[in-house]
């Protein structure tokens, strides 16, 4: 893994909050974002609930909840808010508040995103076969990786993934900000 | 007709039919695609998760090197997480001076700029929009008596109303009638394949899954224009009940270079993860060079 520290937003979590009270301040609690979004059978807090919660700055509440990373971001609730608001915005904005101020388990919950922005610095384009293993390793769960096997011995025989390529795609220099103390790689 | 090509990470790996494919029918369609030197990676629906700038200049990174080495030639892409984050910056430096000098400075110390003078465009856009026409005229082996899916996923649907209707998309159908198939009408081809929740919550993005494909047994071929849409389907197809063998899973110029004559190896149908032998067959059907007409199987078409 690349010594990369993933970019601050400006870590001042009642900013951080008050710009997602913002982006949904006119919610008006209809409850199209619920009816439209496809996963909301698998959360514990409908999305309507969620943005009166953020509005009510129920953060303690909010990061016991996994709501927000069930979003697949296919921006219906976007798409159909009466209000027009930008309620995937704003989901995206809450996973990035929850992965900087919540427990281990929001954590956990955005590795994989952070596993992404590493291999990105890393190797400038992702490749779908080492993105995956270094989130395994990361998340340090051989059981989860487990679930994967038959999908990964079926994506190998179909030559569908590659052998690793050491080979920096492009220059991202200046993008990424180099971990304290470590010198950025070249 | 030419365009700065964008393919984007998947297309280098999981997606290679995908990539392939697409070239061999915009050669066919005399298309020209020049791939942008150097690009990177445009962040997926991953990057937002962490970092909001980033989001922003990772896409338009790519728009800017499209820019430096084709200027205002339009940028096509395959891939529809790719397409919406390069659209998504350029509708917000679009709209919004102070945005567009964040992610200038943010490309900085790269030397590029990001004007946004090069129009992004989904290759589902170009077959349905300019290539329409073309794409009826070089059909020589008409998809006759195929009931294709059109799977339009989300993201070049969502949140920018751009080219289709979001509620009602309908573009794909036009361009898979053009080549002579047989549109299965349902109404799952916008919802959500559960995208990348097949690595964080896969119980989720399995059950998203099922509901598409439950409405999609009975067609023979579901069409995707989107890498994710394409893995995931493929990837939580239902086991084989009673011997009935639902439907591939094609990528959209797969089916078109098959129907525009182009030999299976060409558009790689065995890269697929699984392929049937309805789709295998097309390309051994007797060509014709006139519209769709006769169907060589004898199948009744609606």
């Amino acid at each position: 893994m690349s010594n990369i520290t993933v970019r601050k937003q400006n870590g001042d979590f009642q900013a951080d909050l008050h710009r997602i009270q913002e982006m949904v301040s006119a919610c008006m609690q209809c409850g199209t974002c619920s009816a439209s979004c496809p996963n909301v059978a698998a959360m514990d807090i409908t999305p309507r609930k969620m943005w009166r919660m953020v509005l009510m700055g129920m953060t303690e509440e909010l990061f016991k909840s996994r709501s927000f990373w069930l979003c697949s971001a296919c921006y219906t609730c976007t798409l159909r808010c009466p209000r027009g608001l930008p309620l995937t915005e704003a989901v995206y904005a809450l996973k990035r508040l929850a992965a900087g101020n919540g427990d281990s388990t929001q954590r956990r919950h955005g590795l994989f995103y952070e596993t992404f922005v590493r291999n990105i610095a890393r190797d400038g384009r992702i490749q779908e076969g080492r993105l995956v293993a270094d989130y395994f390793l990361a998340a340090k769960n051989p059981v989860q990786a487990l679930q994967y096997a038959p999908m990964g011995m079926k994506m190998l025989g179909k030559g569908k993934l590659r052998m690793p390529s050491f080979k920096k795609n492009g220059t991202l220099d200046g993008l990424f900000v180099p971990a304290p103390g470590e010198k950025e790689e070249s | 007709m030419n365009y700065a090509y964008y393919p984007g990470c998947s297309l280098q790996e999981s997606a290679a039919e995908y990539d392939i494919s697409t070239r061999a029918v915009l050669e066919g369609l005399g298309v020209g695609v020049r791939e942008i030197p150097d690009w990177t990676c445009c962040g997926a629906s991953a990057v937002e998760a962490v970092d909001r700038e980033l989001s922003l200049a990772l896409p338009a990174r790519n728009l800017a090197l499209s820019e430096k080495h084709y200027g205002d030639t339009p940028v096509l892409v395959p891939c529809s997480a790719c397409y919406l984050n390069l659209l998504k910056v350029q509708e917000k430096v679009g709209e919004s001076r102070q945005t567009a000098e964040e992610v200038n400075t943010l490309l900085d110390p790269q030397g590029l700029i990001y004007s946004g003078r090069n129009r992004v465009v989904h290759l589902l856009e170009v077959f349905a929009g300019p290539m329409l026409g073309e794409i009826s005229a070089k059909v020589v082996n008409p998809l006759t008596g195929l009931k294709v899916a059109p799977y339009y996923g989300c993201q070049i649907l969502r949140p920018y109303h751009t080219f289709d209707d979001p509620e009602r998309p309908s573009t794909m159908a036009a361009v898979l009638e053009a080549a002579g198939a047989e549109v299965w009408d349902w109404d799952m081809g916008n919802k959500c394949c559960g995208a990348s929740l097949i690595m964080t919550h896969k119980k989720a993005a399995e059950q998203a899954v099922a509901r598409i494909w439950e409405a999609a047994m009975g067609a023979d071929v579901i069409a995707t224009v989107c890498p994710m849409c394409q893995m995931n389907l493929e990837s939580c197809r239902p086991s084989r009940k009673g011997g009935v063998e639902g439907p591939a899973v094609v990528y959209l110029p797969q089916l078109l270079g098959l129907a525009m004559g182009l030999p299976r190896e060409v558009v790689q149908l065995e890269k697929n993860m699984v392929m049937t032998d309805t789709v295998r067959m097309l390309s051994d059907r007797p060509r014709s060079h006139s519209g769709p007409k006769s169907d060589p199987d004898g199948v009744q078409t609606l």
